[in-house]
């Protein structure tokens, strides 16, 4: 099934690949800062999104369950990392505290949110999920009466960064003659976090219980009918997609040092599935991409867009923002048009795709 | 309305071409509006230099009408500072406008705050929403790179510790205590209903405006919640029509205001209505028509035609960009500051010149700018307008320190001032 | 109790433009099963264009009816040639492709859609010229107008009018074939791209409808005002049971007057804990309330394991 063989271990079979990769990955916030630190911040965002994507992608590429308010557990985490680490309650946790309890209340968030609804199907189960996100977007917007949780639309501020003994994350510091800067640091943090995600995200897809979820995706009838507790395994994806989108809202509340509401917005939810399908469902390089893609895509329209339109007409028509925006959503439609699998999806997907009739 | 928008958005756009002109030889003004002396180049040409200042607002989503005020109003500043030729350390100076889009989302707002930082501005002006002119503070400040929002009013902003945050706008607290003993003063409110959009500006203002009111003896009959986005308020307002208010505040922006007007005077309801600087515009009077009548709102700053130099901004934005939204003249002021200190700082360099933001005493078209030790603009003057015939009209002002002789005499009902 | 029968009115008003709106998602949605994102978008569009017609003609000294009425006209039609559009260029491709493609085309679209407006529109609010003469009218303590009266009965009408379409007519029987099962419906003649087709024209003119009566209703207009009633619209029809006529009918009656009655008294229930700023949510709250007990929503049929 799972094509060649994996008697010898991943890393053996792959070393050179993640090697170059290993390498690749350490070069990029000294390349990208080179353009300026706004590319690093740039990438950050984009390995934030990874993650999330990567959360995400066990929910919908594995499980099949379609779920639009993912940025729920996000806004969770973030909120969780933000009344912990701030001045706002006057607690200050250390992010290695943090981290874990925002992990595991999203995940409780995602149990909460799974058990009354996991018996609905396909767009039933998206427009719960959906309500769901705008519930808690609209309980944190509101809960500053009677008693002040969340200071509501204010937002909270001062968050603390990332900080490790002495070793802040939010200032330049050198080591050996390097000067690595905030963002710089936090790329590296983002880094290690996304290949955990990334191993758990393949350990997973070749477990029993990955197993059990494409056969929940595939057929749930039949999944049932072969003896997988469809409940508890689809209360597990949410689970598992929920944690890891704690975990990515409290590394952005950090590396923000603020929150408010309007971070966690419908949209969000819907430009992180975007990353999902446009990238290739279920297929964890594709999602990898399409994250990449989708974050970077609209910054670099920014930097773009303006040149662009003075090369093809000699002037600016149309204002840059209109048609940024624009782009992105023709590059949407485009990629969709001509690659309705994503762009990189998993063999097995197109396979059944080219063999699908309905 | 149509037509006069036409020649704004094409002057928009040859300014815009003027300036990027990609760094080479500035075209000799060709297309843009401004009357260059065509007779530029002829004394023994003085060394050049440019400065650059950054402009951040939300120019794509549900504000991007607000965002582009901003922006014009910047670049109107923008203008009349190249106009005057001004001399820094013996060179003339250009200024360039960076104008960035954060979309209002406050991820994209830190990443443009570095791209302005990278890009080596003078100064940012900005940005529009508290929520990204937070975020985006931080980055300001490690890059020691003055900031002026001519519009957040979240009081957070300028409490961070910061020394590079200042705010041309009164924060919610100033305007709020306004509007609140006002209502209760002058108009004689016993009962008022309070609703806001729940933004960080609606919010804000709102809860300020219910502990004035408060204070001053009135009765909070009803306090009711939309959103920025709704166009629906009958719910809300039928059931504060049977609260029976005589009053009721909005804290929110004219875009709901106005269709809330409607459904006011729809209902029955008799209250008078009042509102803080978000919908004191003509846009509220554009969306609201006749229903607009008799409202009271604040805006922060003196009333423009008071000011020497305010008619003339109003005049040459409108002739340019079309109709002022709310806060185009704040980030015409804005820029102004910073240009400002740097003429006395002799020194576009954000290390020696941002001192003298602080010490800033520049007349603007909104009023006299200074900063507290905070950032905030000192002593910020409110102005209460009424709308009547469709035209915003001067009741009085309070604060300020250009009118401030002026000011309290002529208004009849002196009242005792609440404000901090 | 005037206050009940006014959030009633005012339930009513706002259920009606939902109905319509949630006719066109589940028009869509119960012939080919794909939730048609992008509606919001069209009923903003059409909104938009009789926006401008409207003003264009303002000056010619017709009476203001016959303008509003061929504002309405030429909005139906733009909404209909958008609506077979929108169908051509990112769904048909797609109708193979797996099940989340053309929901992040519509998505796609749906931005497209919004920045063209934004381009063509302006960034600014719109006053949408008043055309009828607001009259006011008191029943009972509560007050209502014309144009509120208006926008109920046309909705009435055009519910009954779709509901004649679809049950009484070839292409409502070819619709409903189509709905149940495409490859019969193919083998017994009939012809599966005409019938998608006009589930988005129909739906889309009936989105035009509803946007001008949105227009005409709150007098404002903006290119980002399709987005929430597009959701709010996708949630009636959902709670309705998607795919369901009556049930977007319903659901959009339903989800107005829970609006209604949920800002207007769930507040003093809670003791104002649950004011009206949970307004958003009363929706939302109900629908997973009804879906734990009728997982197909109100109308909707337990359909078999459609994955």
């Amino acid at each position: 099934m799972n094509g060649p063989s994996t008697k010898r271990p991943y890393w053996r079979q792959h070393w050179l690949g993640l090697l170059l990769v290993v390498g690749v990955l350490l070069a990029v916030p000294f390349v990208a800062a080179l353009g300026g630190q706004a590319w690093v911040r740039i990438a950050n965002f984009a390995i934030l999104y990874v993650f999330l994507a990567l959360g995400l992608n066990i929910v919908v590429g594995y499980a099949g369950l379609l779920d639009l308010g993912y940025v729920a557990f996000y806004a969770v985490g973030a909120y969780c990392y933000a009344l912990l680490a701030s001045p706002h309650f006057g607690i200050h946790l250390p992010f290695w505290v943090i981290l874990p309890c925002g992990a595991a209340l999203a995940c409780l968030f995602g149990v909460l949110l799974g058990a009354p609804t996991l018996k609905l199907r396909g767009d039933y189960l998206a427009i719960v999920t959906l309500g769901f996100g705008e519930i808690i977007r609209i309980f944190m917007n509101n809960l500053n009466a009677p008693i002040n949780i969340t200071n509501g639309a204010q937002g909270i501020t001062l968050i603390d960064p990332v900080r490790i003994g002495d070793f802040s994350f939010a200032r330049t510091s050198t080591f050996f003659g390097i000067s690595i800067s905030g963002p710089q640091k936090y790329y590296f943090l983002l880094v290690a976090l996304a290949v955990l995600v990334i191993v758990v995200n393949i350990r997973l897809q070749n477990s029993r219980i990955g197993r059990a979820w494409q056969a929940i995706r595939e057929d749930e009838v039949a999944a049932k009918a072969c003896g997988i507790n469809t409940r508890n395994i689809k209360l597990l994806a949410f689970a598992m997609g929920a944690s890891f989108g704690g975990i990515a809202g409290g590394v952005f509340a950090a590396m923000q040092g603020f929150v408010s509401p309007e971070s966690f917005s419908l949209m969000e939810s819907i430009t992180i599935l975007a990353m999902v399908v446009l990238g290739g469902m279920g297929h964890i390089p594709g999602v990898i991409l399409g994250a990449i893609l989708l974050t970077g895509l609209p910054e670099a329209l920014r930097y773009g867009i303006e040149p662009l339109q003075q090369a093809v007409f000699g002037r600016m028509i149309i204002d840059p923002e209109s048609l940024r925006m624009l782009v992105f959503g023709l590059a949407l439609v485009l990629v969709m048009r001509f690659r309705p699998a994503g762009l990189w999806p998993s063999s097995l997907r197109r396979r059944e795709l080219a063999e699908a009739t309905d | 309305m149509k037509d006069a928008r036409i020649p704004g958005v094409l002057i928009v756009l040859a300014a815009s071409v003027a300036m990027i002109g990609c760094g080479k030889k500035e075209e000799p003004k060709a297309a843009a509006p401004a009357p260059a002396p065509a007779a530029a180049p002829a004394p023994a040409p003085k060394p050049e230099m440019v400065v650059k200042i950054g402009h951040v607002a939300p120019l794509t989503g549900p504000i991007a009408h607000l965002g582009k005020d901003n922006e014009n109003g910047a670049r109107l500043a923008v203008d009349d500072a190249n106009a005057k030729k001004l001399e820094i350390d013996g060179k003339v100076v250009k200024f360039e406008l960076l104008g960035e889009d954060d979309q209002a989302d406050p991820k994209t707002g830190t990443v443009v705050a570095q791209k302005l930082v990278d890009a080596k501005v003078a100064g940012v002006v900005g940005h529009l929403n508290s929520g990204t002119t937070i975020p985006a503070s931080a980055i300001y400040n490690q890059a020691g790179l003055p900031q002026i929002s001519p519009s957040a009013t979240n009081p957070k902003y300028t409490q961070q510790g910061f020394n590079t945050t200042f705010r041309v706008m009164a924060n919610d607290i100033q305007q709020g205590s306004v509007v609140g003993s006002y209502a209760v003063k002058d108009m004689g409110a016993k009962k008022v209903a309070i609703i806001d959009d729940r933004t960080a500006y609606g919010q804000g203002l709102a809860d300020e405006v219910e502990k004035a009111a408060k204070a001053a003896g009135a009765n909070i009959v009803a306090r009711e919640f939309t959103t920025d986005k709704a166009t629906d308020f009958k719910a809300i307002l039928t059931k504060i029509k049977a609260k029976n208010p005589d009053v009721i505040f909005l804290g929110g922006m004219d875009a709901i205001g106005g269709p809330m007007l409607k459904q006011i005077k729809e209902l029955g309801i008799k209250a008078k209505f009042t509102t803080g600087d978000g919908g004191c515009s003509p846009e509220l009077i554009k969306l609201a028509g006749a229903a607009s009548e008799g409202v009271i709102c604040t805006q922060a700053g003196l009333p423009v035609d008071k000011l020497p130099n305010g008619q003339k901004f109003v005049e040459d934005f409108t002739k340019k960009y079309g109709q002022i939204q709310i806060y185009s003249p704040y980030s015409y002021d804005a820029v102004m500051v910073l240009v400002d200190a740097m003429k006395r700082a002799n020194s576009a360099d954000p290390v020696k010149y941002l001192p003298e933001v602080g010490k800033t005493s520049y007349d603007g078209v909104t009023g006299k700018v200074e900063f507290d030790e905070k950032g905030d603009i000192k002593n910020g003057a409110i102005t209460v307008f009424e709308i009547k015939d469709g035209k915003l009209v001067t009741l009085k002002s309070e604060g300020g320190t250009v009118a401030a002789a002026a000011a309290p005499a002529a208004a009849p009902a002196a009242a005792p001032e609440a404000k901090k | 109790m005037d206050t009940l029968l006014q959030q009633l009115i005012n339930g009513l008003t706002l259920g009606a433009v939902y109905a319509l709106v949630a006719l066109g998602y589940t028009m869509v949605y119960g012939i080919i099963g794909l939730i048609n994102f992008a509606h919001g978008e069209v009923v903003m569009i059409g909104t938009m264009v009789a926006f401008t017609v409207i003003v264009s003609l303002a000056g010619s000294g017709m009476p203001p009816l016959l303008i509003l009425g061929i504002g309405l006209l030429v909005a139906v039609v733009a909404c209909m040639v958008l609506g077979w559009g929108l169908e051509r260029v990112a769904y048909r491709p797609l109708r193979h492709a797996p099940r989340l493609t053309p929901l992040i085309t519509a998505i796609g679209m749906s931005i497209v859609l919004q920045n063209v407006a934004m381009i063509i529109w302006g960034r600014n609010y719109i006053t949408f010229p008043p055309m009828i003469d607001k009259q006011i009218y008191e029943f009972g303590g509560a007050s209502f107008t014309n144009v509120q009266v208006a926008i109920v009965v046309l909705a009435a009408l055009v519910m009954i009018g779709l509901t004649y379409l679809v049950q009484r007519t070839r292409m409502g029987m070819a619709m409903r074939a189509t709905a149940q099962n495409q490859h019969v419906a193919l083998l017994m003649g009939v012809d599966i791209n005409r019938v998608i087709a006009m589930a988005f024209i129909i739906g889309s003119a009936l989105g035009a409808l509803a946007g001008c009566m949105v227009g005409s209703y709150y007098e404002i207009a903006h290119y980002q005002m399709g987005f929430m009633l597009g959701l709010k619209a996708f949630t009636a029809a959902v709670l309705g049971g998607i795919g369901n006529m009556a049930g977007a009918m319903a659901g959009g009656l339903l989800l107005g007057i829970i609006e209604a009655l949920g800002a207007g008294y769930i507040g003093d229930l809670t003791g104002n804990f649950l004011g009206s700023h949970y307004q958003d949510i009363f929706a939302f709250m109900v629908l997973i309330i009804v879906l734990m007990f009728r997982p197909s929503g109100l109308f909707g049929e337990r359909t078999g394991d459609r994955a």
